[in-house]
């Protein structure tokens, strides 16, 4: 095993904090979601460590349960769209033809609406929970995973060992799953990454502007939401999430170079 | 001229390369002296470096097509490095070259500098780079595996207007190569390399007439070996009628009318350059582009001609093994899932069972047990062709159809791969269809040949019968091609 090297150090253990104060929020928290428990934006202070929002609740305790519900939705829109996309993808390249037009031409169409107009549109005639949040999030981005696994997946498809498959008689489940995913792994597990990233930002963006998570409820973009009017006093309340927000993504995204360094120089990656 | 020569990784064109001061990837030259006109290049500096390289000292690369740029015509290409150097004016340049065009039996010389590398062949490339090179009147050129790419009757050309030139310029050359018969014709010096170090350094004479090392002996004799053929007169396991094939879209058949059989147990050996429709041959009789006529009995059943109406019996029956090993086997998988996953696939063999005919299909490639848990990428070439015969081999197959398999390898390695392949023809009785461009090769394996030029066959039969005169016309030159490892080979044949 070689040595992690220090980016990916740094990025795991902030990720590690995230994680962990997601899972454990219930338990590290110090007061609940929408507990008022001072006054309008009380400075930090030993009882309030980042001090209070807009109307009094604690800033970390709403940062922390913001999180978890941040990284939640963002984790599960994730695996939605990874899911969709690199499944279609894979079949539409390997099977070709008139499937892989098909699918290949409707992601295109979705892809030339913006996927934020398109999510808002979206979620301002559908009731917004968290499930919806989540497909709706998860499907529109399956497109670009669907780009990516289509195109890698048919420079693969090409490859002898593919034909020798199919030369042997092996369906195509087999072909997929057994001899082109595993050779596509890579570059898919560093975009998995990114997705990650994209939805953070996603889900933050669709909160402050209402369609997201909804009040009482926390998360970091309805966080910057409601205390954006203090930036004008100088209350730094607003800024605190977004820092968050930065954090989690840049960690995110050294672990998944570190990963696609990782997987792509093993013992027969796609680089020797 | 000094021939280098060794196969892959013995560091042929790192010595080439560092005679220009340059190396590649990441490579330092941490000692020893390069002495160009007498002046030490390893430590020069950059400045020094670029004006040596291109006009002292210059370099013909293997792939001409990947070197030329597709933009640009020929004769800004190849007066480039003169110009740029000083060396001649633009005007002088393009008269040098006309006459270097010339020189190398080019088409049109006058005219030829205005095309574009793609409107002209693959030999006539390599010879406007050899052209290029020469051009600036360098005191060295290294030449690079020029000939590898090409077809032995191009190569031919090539070689012997290489030769022309190098000797009417009087400059020196370093010539890389792994074919010894090639450079035996061309190079007064030979240098055999292995694994980084010299194994013996001679003329070409000592060389190949005496040979002091084992090694080179073992070079110098590695074509020599013939093979007995056997004729059966049992009903032949695959035979073709009529096959006439195309691919979509195109407008001439790429194989018309081929006629061919095999009999159990002995080797069909498909010759012909590039073009000539034997890979398209292989990948008509496993089913992937199905002809437009003629058909496939495959023991005594007609195959259907679709790949997916075939049965698993008729898969299974027949298997292929393939020119890049490299992609043929699936990198993320063990040599033993490879070998492995027929078995279950086609007998269902499982867990201790599975892995016992593994270990005895190792052992039947000589590779061994110790090999089951290992990735492709950790397999030398010759060990990774092996383990993909070992695959074909699994399903107890009646018929293998090798494609060039051991024209990416080392002599001395395909030497090794065949006589693998005739030990196991002998104890498994299986079939072979061997496409192969290398005549060498069907002398060492074929028991009937059959020759292939621009999708017809031009000659079949019994490998007496098809290498013994009288020659058609396409045969007999395809057979004067092949370079033989003794000196005055190449005059002997253009002076004819």
């Amino acid at each position: 095993m070689r040595r992690v090297p220090i980016p990916a150090l740094v990025g795991l253990a902030i990720t590690g904090l995230f994680l962990f104060s997601a899972i454990a929020a219930p338990l590290i928290a110090p007061y609940g979601v929408s507990e008022v428990v001072g006054d309008v934006w009380e400075p930090a202070s030993s009882e309030f460590w980042l001090g209070t929002d807009n109307i009094g609740r604690d800033l970390l305790s709403r940062l922390i349960w913001g999180g978890q519900t941040t990284i939640l939705v963002a984790s599960a829109a994730t695996v939605v769209s990874f899911v969709t996309g690199s499944v279609a993808g894979l079949f539409a390249a390997v099977i070709g033809g008139w499937v892989d037009q098909v699918l290949s031409r409707f992601v295109d169409l979705v892809m030339a609406i913006p996927t934020l107009i398109f999510a808002l549109v979206v979620l301002s005639v559908m009731p917004v929970t968290i499930p919806v949040l989540i497909l709706v999030m998860g499907l529109l981005d399956s497109t670009r995973v669907f780009r990516l696994s289509r195109a890698v997946a048919s420079d693969i498809a090409v490859m002898d060992y593919v034909e020798a498959a199919e030369l042997r008689g092996e369906g195509r489940v087999w072909t997929i799953f057994r001899e082109i995913l595993p050779n596509a792994l890579s570059p898919l597990v560093a975009e998995a990454g990114m997705r990650f990233i994209f939805m953070v930002l996603f889900v933050s963006t669709l909160s402050f502007l209402g369609l997201g998570v909804q009040p009482p409820g926390a998360d970091w973009g309805g966080i910057v939401k409601e205390n954006k009017d203090g930036i004008v006093y100088g209350i730094p309340a607003a800024l605190l999430p977004a820092v968050a927000i930065a954090a989690l993504a840049i960690s995110v995204n050294l672990v998944a170079d570190w990963v696609l360094d990782r997987t792509s120089s093993l013992k027969g990656g796609r680089n020797g | 001229m000094l021939g280098l020569i060794g196969e892959s990784g013995a560091g042929k064109s790192t010595i080439g390369l560092s005679a220009m001061g340059y190396g590649r990837g990441g490579i330092e030259l941490t000692g020893g002296e390069i002495l160009l006109n007498g002046r030490e290049i390893r430590e020069a500096s950059g400045r020094t470096l670029r004006s040596l390289r291109g006009a002292e000292v210059t370099y013909v690369a293997q792939s001409a097509a990947a070197a030329f740029n597709p933009a640009k015509c020929l004769m800004d290409q190849v007066v480039e490095a003169s110009v740029s150097h000083g060396r001649a004016t633009r005007a002088a340049a393009e008269a040098r070259a006309v006459e270097l065009f010339r020189k190398l039996g080019l088409p049109e010389p006058e005219t030829f500098g205005s095309r574009y590398p793609h409107q002209v062949s693959g030999g006539q490339l390599q010879r406007a780079m050899t052209a290029m090179a020469l051009c600036p009147e360098p005191d060295l050129v290294i030449f690079d595996e020029p000939t590898t790419a090409l077809d032995v009757t191009t190569q031919l050309g090539v070689l012997s207007a290489i030769k022309a030139a190098i000797r009417e310029q009087g400059v020196a050359a370093l010539y890389i190569t792994h074919d010894l018969a090639v450079v035996a014709q061309i190079a007064d010096d030979i240098m055999v390399l292995r694994q980084g170090k010299t194994v013996e350094y001679g003329t070409t004479e000592q060389i190949i007439t005496a040979p002091q090392e084992d090694y080179t002996r073992a070079l110098v004799s590695v074509t020599a070996k013939a093979h007995e053929e056997k004729i059966t007169d049992l009903p032949p396991v695959l035979e073709i009628e009529g096959l006439t094939a195309r691919y979509r879209g195109m407008d001439r058949d790429v194989l018309s009318d081929i006629n061919m059989a095999i009999q159990p147990g002995t080797t069909l050996a498909v010759v012909g350059e590039s073009g000539s429709g034997k890979s398209t041959l292989a990948r008509v009789i496993t089913g992937l582009l199905p002809p437009v006529a003629g058909r496939i009995t495959f023991d005594g059943r007609v195959l259907p001609a679709v790949r997916k109406r075939r049965t698993r019996e008729d898969l299974r029956e027949l298997q292929m093994v393939y020119q890049m090993a490299d992609v043929a086997m699936n990198p993320r998988q063990t040599v033993g899932t490879i070998i492995g996953r027929p078995l279950r696939f086609y007998f269902g063999m499982k867990g201790r069972e599975q892995r016992r005919r593994v270990i005895e299909l190792l052992d039947q490639i000589e590779l061994g047990e110790a090999f089951i848990d290992r990735y492709p990428a950790e397999l030398s070439g010759g060990q990774k062709q092996r383990v993909c015969i070992a695959r074909a081999l699994a399903a107890k197959p009646r018929l293998i159809i090798c494609d060039e398999v051991t024209s990416a390898l080392d002599p001395l390695v395909a030497e090794g791969i065949l006589k693998l392949l005739a030990d196991l023809q002998a104890r498994e009785q299986v079939s072979y269809l061997f496409i192969t461009h290398d005549i060498a090769t069907v002398r060492a394996i074929a028991d009937t040949i059959a020759v292939m030029h621009l999708g017809k066959l031009v000659r079949y039969g019994t490998k007496s019968e098809v290498l013994a005169p009288p020659f058609d016309d396409y045969t007999d030159m395809l057979l004067k091609s092949v370079p033989e490892m003794r000196l005055g080979w190449m005059e002997e044949v253009t002076a004819r």
